[in-house]
């Protein structure tokens, strides 16, 4: 079989000759190697003060869209949580009552939504499932902790801000392509 | 002053370490009470300006001989605690052997002149130079004779560890 | 008198902190190389540069809980890391650190003891090195630590061996077994690496050898014996274990530096026209780089070549090294002979 690489080497057993013997060549050009190596650039990212870049469409920590008027646009389908492979969403619906109109988009709405971001695979079906627009991944990543039940997010972490300047930008996860994909009923994972 | 207080330290250390040696159950101390020995008689070389011998006591006694002691009884495990021995022969052996030494000692410390006794300060063979030139001068044939003996020793050690059968 | 034993307690108290807080900061700059080695940048977070980062670690050992094996010696399981971290310590007495100090029209020599046979005497404490792994490998009563404690003993005798027979030839060129002299010997370019390279190398590799540094740490060898003979020890009885590893490796660079490259001489530095003070701390800062260096070298070789098996380690000693030092010996005996 041909090899792919080129970079395959044939072992063979045949006794070494005295310059190989001696090994301080071989020894020289191994140090040689390893001090080159002490110049070159270093591809540590020092965390908390440079962070790694990331795609456009990196899939992290979720939002909870509200829409143009700061109305909540989660309806409480339930259809994230059946689309999520690793049973992390957790939502309790309640109905709107007279006078919120200004809060919640529809008559429904999720009055507890949690998502286990220990169970959470990032995958982003939820996304995909919701009919609504609602939840998204977004570029912010999940903080370590040092509990397990504060791995449990709620609404107040989930849910975007209303103030228009603090809302979070997922226009990049909502290219036209997307939108088209997301149409095609055929595509869907979850028949 | 300092070195007679030095004398008594290292000489009282060197019986303890001595007799310690003897009379521990357990094999590994019995090995490290005899290295400190050694150590107590390599100070007692130091006092008599013999620096050189002091070293080499050191280095070969300390550092070799006992290192292989210590790596021989680690090796066969001997953690068990050391029963007298059962056979009266050995018993007898020892006593005689041990009485023995003693009458040597006893006749050469009966023949041993007080008034013979050098001032280590004075003297100077026990350092280096002197002690170099000494020996390859005056009793280089002694010299070279005990390193034959250790060189038949050497070959020996060979001719033992070989496995097949000569 | 007085005066005397006053300054030689200075100096030794000196040296002692100095040697622990190389021994302090060498663990940083091993970290430090070896994350350099691999393109990585290494600690960095406690202080600038990481510089804190030896206390933090001085601290953590401190504070890490005391073990003890049920059925160890307790006794002999103290003694083991102190012995070793005292010998380790004990080897720098004999190192001149540079030329006398004139203060006053008084001479202080920056060396503890000038004695007559200083390389002798560092290989008799250099031969004790062993009683400190091998007393805590058997204390310990673990197989590890007792294999780990076994392989230490026989590969430090191994090494014992040529080392000495290495420094014969030196001590036969040079006529004298005084550290003192052999460093004045050098003055100027004459180093000694250049008449006898041979010796230097045989006594860098039995140095290697003796420090246990890679590639010759198979008495700690991780992927084989856990930890070796360390491998029952926790907080500041490891720390002694690990501490007496970087003392080594700085003494054995500093007998490196004085034995063949010219200690505290550097050619033209004496030609400069310095006062004798200013070149005693001259000759200090010469001296040290040459130690770093080699500090360097015994790091950058431990981050580049694997472990020896032991097979080939004791082959490289007894059937290598030693022929090669005996070899040395008659070359350098034959070229005073003809001379």
């Amino acid at each position: 079989m041909e090899s792919l690489s080129n970079r395959s080497k044939v072992v063979s057993n045949r006794k070494m000759n005295l310059w190989e013997k001696i090994y301080l060549p071989a020894v020289i050009i191994g140090l040689s190697v390893t001090i080159k190596h002490l110049f070159k650039k270093k591809v540590t990212i020092r965390f908390p003060e440079e962070t790694r870049k990331f795609s456009d469409i990196y899939r992290g920590k979720h939002v909870l869209k509200r829409d143009d008027e700061g109305r909540e646009r989660c309806t409480a389908c339930g259809l994230c949580a059946i689309a999520c492979p690793a049973e992390a969403i957790i939502m309790v619906a309640a109905e709107r009552k007279p006078g919120e109109e200004n809060l919640y988009r529809e008559e429904k709405y999720a009055a507890i939504y949690e998502i286990d971001m220990i169970r959470c695979i990032f995958c982003g079906l939820c996304e995909e499932a919701c009919p609504k627009e609602a939840i998204f991944l977004t570029k912010e990543l999940v903080p370590s902790e040092y509990e397990r039940e504060r791995f449990k997010y709620g609404k107040d972490i989930l849910l975007e801000p209303v103030d228009p300047g603090k809302r979070i930008d997922i226009s990049k996860r909502q290219t036209k392509e997307v939108l088209e994909f997301k149409k095609d009923k055929s595509k869907r994972h979850n028949k | 002053m300092i070195t007679r207080y030095l004398f008594y330290f290292l000489s009282i250390l060197a019986l303890y370490s001595a007799i310690m040696m003897l009379i521990s159950r357990r094999q590994i101390h019995s090995v490290l009470y005899l290295t400190l020995a050694f150590f107590a008689i390599g100070g007692h070389y130091i006092l008599l300006n013999a620096q050189f011998l002091a070293v080499v006591h050191i280095i070969v006694y300390a550092g070799a001989i006992m290192v292989l002691f210590l790596f021989t009884v680690m090796l066969l495990n001997l953690n068990t605690e050391q029963k007298s021995p059962k056979k009266m022969s050995a018993k007898i052996g020892a006593i005689v052997s041990g009485g023995m030494l003693m009458i040597v000692l006893i006749a050469i410390l009966r023949t041993y002149d007080i008034s013979m006794t050098h001032d280590p300060d004075l003297t100077q063979i026990g350092l280096i130079k002197n002690l170099g030139k000494v020996l390859y001068e005056d009793y280089l044939l002694p010299f070279e004779i005990s390193s034959v003996l250790f060189l038949t020793a050497m070959v020996g050690a060979v001719l033992l560890g070989k496995k097949e059968q000569i | 008198m007085t005066i005397f034993i006053i300054y030689k307690v200075f100096l030794c108290s000196v040296i002692l902190i100095l040697s622990l807080l190389v021994a302090m900061y060498s663990t940083l700059i091993e970290r430090k190389v070896a994350a350099f080695l691999q393109d990585r940048i290494g600690p960095d977070r406690a202080g600038p540069f990481g510089l804190l980062q030896p206390l933090a670690d001085g601290i953590k050992l401190f504070f890490k809980e005391e073990f003890m094996p049920n059925t160890a010696d307790k006794f002999l399981y103290i003694l083991g890391p102190s012995l070793t971290m005292l010998i380790a310590l004990l080897t720098s007495a004999v190192i001149p650190w540079s030329i006398p100090v004139i203060i006053g029209g008084k001479i202080y020599p920056l060396q503890v003891a000038d004695i007559n046979i200083g390389i002798l005497y560092i290989f008799a404490i250099v031969s004790m090195g062993v009683y400190g792994i091998m007393i805590g490998g058997w204390a310990s009563n673990n197989k590890y630590a007792l294999l780990g404690a076994v392989r230490a003993s026989s590969q430090m005798i191994s090494y014992e061996l040529a080392m000495g027979l290495s420094i014969i030839s030196l001590a036969m060129m040079t006529g004298s077994l005084s550290l003192k002299d052999i460093v004045e010997q050098q003055q100027g370019f004459h180093w000694n690496i250049f008449y006898q390279p041979l010796a230097f190398l045989i006594f860098l590799v039995c140095a290697f050898a003796e420090t246990n540094r890679s590639p010759f740490d198979l008495p700690e060898c991780e992927t084989e014996l856990v930890g070796g003979y360390h491998t029952e020890y926790s907080s500041m009885k490891l720390g002694f274990y690990l501490f007496a590893e970087y003392v080594n490796m700085f003494v054995s660079g500093a007998i490196m530096a004085t034995l063949f490259f010219g200690g505290y001489h550097f050619p033209f530095v004496d030609k400069l026209g310095l006062s004798n003070n200013t070149l005693a701390v001259v000759g200090f800062f010469i001296l040290f780089t040459k130690i770093t260096f080699f500090g360097f070298l015994f790091m950058w070789i431990r981050w580049t070549l694997p472990r020896f098996r032991f097979d080939q380690l004791m082959r490289l000693g007894w059937k290598a090294l030693i022929p090669l030092a005996i070899l040395n010996i008659l070359i350098t005996g034959i070229v005073i002979l003809v001379r």
